[in-house]
């Protein structure tokens, strides 16, 4: 199947400063990601908090513009943001994030607020347009007697819907979600994510779930692909990489997953603190805190390869050259 | 007194009321010398505000009624004072709100010396020398050279420790850590829940540790409360709660914990929402969302009630023994 979205090597580098007076230094934030996403598939993203993801979430819509590589939708390149063409384009794609309360208009109710995207795309004609409000809000499980109420009238979990049913009013083929329920409760967290994978199996919606809860992602993802420091630095489907994660990095993430009633002896504790992004470490990124580097990993980037049918990482000692020379090495 | 009674801290009928709403509603909770005990529940339920309560730190528009005993001693409507000598000293808080963290504008190094100065009376030398031993021991690298930075030359996980370091100065009995790594990556929070482990090993001090993370709190307690809209509905050790939750609440909230280590499959959220503590359900709090309700729950309240297996339970129906061992996780059993 042809992707829906795909991303070819993109790169987003932001300038900051450093403390008042400080030089500017830029700030890698994607570094050379490319994805692949079709319809009715979830694509997971996990990583530590500044490794790229929303920055990634948002160039896939073409609201952060890439500075280099490029963004392919139905095959197409992404139009200008700003442009008509992106403007019609946008209702095809559509972006859910944490906050519900920002996301939403505290003046207008949630009838006004989900019918919104109907009225502005000019999508169906004004006297179906409640209806489908109707239909709407039933598809994300909320009762018709809160259409009429306003954002804090309602709970977190509820307020989060209501912004899912805005998003799916478009009948949007791509929905890319940033920690859409990372606010919420787990007892409702887990209603809100089971109304996306409904409305996204129904829909054959494709779906990028960002998320640093590798709880959630397993369970609404397909495929997920790991960050660290702006790179992928390993991708394989869901139930693999849960099961056998295999660059270090990835290993670590599953293995501090706190799980009820498994002690924490036994668990893979990395050293050291991630990095500052504006003072990335030399050759792979993660050597500072890596159990495994060698030499060739303070100096030379690893390249993100094929280690098994439908999965890649990016590590000299589990999928590079490094690898091989290891075994040869142990050989003589 | 003192030594004859095993319990630290002893929390009895303890309400808080802000602003003519109730919203903790009678906690009797008792923490015992060097144990940690966790204390779980969703956003609003009252964690915070327990200790809060406890220590006198809420504002003075709350209403605290009650009993707060430490080592025997009343701190309800104590002077201040008396309570000023207790927080710090005997117990000291690492608070949620992160703007209560780090004083920005005063390197680290200092902030720990003034901890060590108001707690244990050390100055000069041998108060830095105490400030760069409490900076190894919470794990920071090459103490000397960083005990004049500032805040923001930390990262989280460093000012994390950092906030622990400060805590500890006071040699306390009990550490009460409010969700200490929630706003930590996963696998920085697996550090300091390490961290956390190795310093009451190594001190004796007690632990409450606060958190929604069911996950966390089963890797550094032994005892845990479960709480629900103002009160604790569960209360059993750690092995007891995991292995059979008996409060249909404790069971949804473990159901809805997506798992890791299981096939990709639908979550089983609780139906409904949290009650406005405005308008707190008749009956049982819990009974407009538990599957297991029957009339008498909608009309009676049922009180925290100590069990033959040495668990405290607060339900009408608890879920069956036999049906609540139906998801035993891995590591209890071991
Ligand atoms: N508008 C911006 N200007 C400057 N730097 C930015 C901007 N947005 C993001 N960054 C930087 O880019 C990097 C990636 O940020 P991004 O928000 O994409 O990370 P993230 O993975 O979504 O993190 P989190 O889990 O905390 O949401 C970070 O170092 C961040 O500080
Ligand atoms: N200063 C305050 N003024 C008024 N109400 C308050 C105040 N602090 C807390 N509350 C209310 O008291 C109740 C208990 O709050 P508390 O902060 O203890 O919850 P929590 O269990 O710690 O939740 P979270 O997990 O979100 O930290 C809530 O209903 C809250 O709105
Ligand atoms: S490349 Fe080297 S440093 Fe990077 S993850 Fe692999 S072993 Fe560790
Ligand atoms: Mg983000
Ligand atoms: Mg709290």
């Amino acid at each position: 199947m042809n992707p829906l979205i795909e991303a070819n090597d993109l790169l987003r580098i932001y300038e900051t400063r450093r403390g008042l007076f400080g030089r500017t230094s830029p700030v890698r934030a994607v570094d050379g990601v490319s994805l692949a996403v079709v319809q009715g598939e979830t694509l997971g993203i996990v990583g530590e908090s500044g490794s790229g993801k929303s920055t990634l979430g948002r160039m896939l819509l073409g609201i952060d513009p890439a500075q280099a590589g490029e963004v392919r939708f139905s095959g197409r390149p992404m139009p200008k943001s700003g442009t008509a063409e992106w403007r019609a384009l946008r209702a095809k794609m559509q972006l859910v994030y944490q906050d519900p309360l920002a996301a939403l208009d505290r003046r207008l109710t949630i009838t006004a607020q989900i019918g919104e995207p109907l009225e502005i795309h000019r999508m169906i004609p004004k006297e179906h347009r409640a209806a489908r409000v109707a239909e709407l809000m039933a598809a994300v499980g909320l009762r018709p007697d809160q259409a009429g109420r306003f954002p804090h009238e309602l709970s977190g979990g509820q307020r989060q819907r209501a912004v899912i049913a805005r998003a799916l009013a478009s009948r949007p083929k791509l929905l890319v979600c940033d920690e859409p329920v990372s606010a919420l409760d787990v007892s409702i967290q887990a209603q809100v994510v089971n109304v996306l994978r409904d409305l996204q199996e129904q829909n054959g919606i494709a779906m990028v779930f960002i998320s640093h809860d590798l709880k959630v992602v397993r369970n609404i993802a397909d495929r997920v692909a790991v960050m660290y420091l702006g790179r992928i630095v390993e991708e394989a489907s869901s139930d693999v990489i849960f099961q056998s994660p295999q660059h270090p990095y990835t290993k670590a993430l599953v293995s501090s997953v706190p799980v009820p009633g498994k002690p924490l002896e036994g668990r893979m504790i990395l050293q050291g603190e991630p990095p500052n992004p504006a003072e990335r470490p030399s050759g792979c990124a993660f050597h500072p805190r890596c159990p495994l580097a060698r030499d060739i990993c303070r100096t030379s980037v690893p390249a993100l390869r094929q280690i098994g049918s439908g999965r890649t990482a990016a590590c000299h000692i589990v999928a590079g050259e490094a690898a091989s020379i290891e075994t040869l090495r142990r050989r003589a | 007194m003192g030594s004859a009674n095993p319990n630290l801290v002893e929390l009895r009928d303890l309400k808080v009321t802000f602003d003519g709403v109730e919203v903790l509603h009678g906690i009797d909770l008792d923490v015992a010398r060097g144990e940690a005990l966790g204390l779980v529940g969703e956003s609003g339920c009252g964690k915070s505000v327990t200790w809060l309560a406890a220590l006198g730190l809420l504002p003075g528009k709350a209403a605290v009624t009650g009993s707060v005993r430490v080592d025997g001693r009343e701190l309800c409507g104590a002077r201040r004072s008396a309570l000023e000598e207790i927080r710090g000293g005997r117990i000291a808080m690492i608070f949620q709100d992160p703007s209560s963290s780090l004083n920005p504008v005063l390197s680290v190094g200092r902030q720990i010396v003034e901890a060590l100065r108001l707690h244990r009376g050390l100055r000069g030398g041998a108060a830095r020398a105490e400030a760069l031993r409490l900076m190894d021991m919470v794990g920071i690298p090459d103490p000397p050279r960083r005990f004049d930075l500032y805040p923001h030359e930390f990262s989280g996980g460093q000012c994390q420790r950092l906030m622990i370091a400060m805590a500890l100065a006071g040699q306390p009995d009990l550490l009460i850590a409010d969700e200490p790594t929630t706003a930590l990556d996963a696998t920085i929070q697996a550090q300091i829940l390490d961290l956390l482990n190795t310093l009451r090993a190594e001190t004796g001090m007690a632990l409450v540790f606060i958190s929604h993370d069911l996950g966390a709190v089963s890797q550094v307690c032994e005892r845990v409360c479960v709480m629900y809209a103002g009160r604790i509905v569960e209360e059993a050790t750690v092995a007891q709660l995991f292995s059979e939750p008996r409060h249909p609440y404790t069971r949804g909230l473990f159901d809805a914990i997506p798992r890791i280590d299981a096939p990709r499959q639908r979550l089983l959220p609780i139906s409904g929402t949290v009650p406005n503590p405005k308008h707190l359900p008749e009956g049982c709090s819990f009974s407009p969302r538990c599957p297991r309700a029957v009339d008498a729950c909608g009309r009676e309240r049922p009180p925290l009630t100590p069990l033959d297996d040495g668990r405290r339970l607060a339900c009408t129906r608890p879920v069956p023994l036999a049906a609540s061992r139906r998801r035993i996780p891995q590591g209890v059993m071991q």
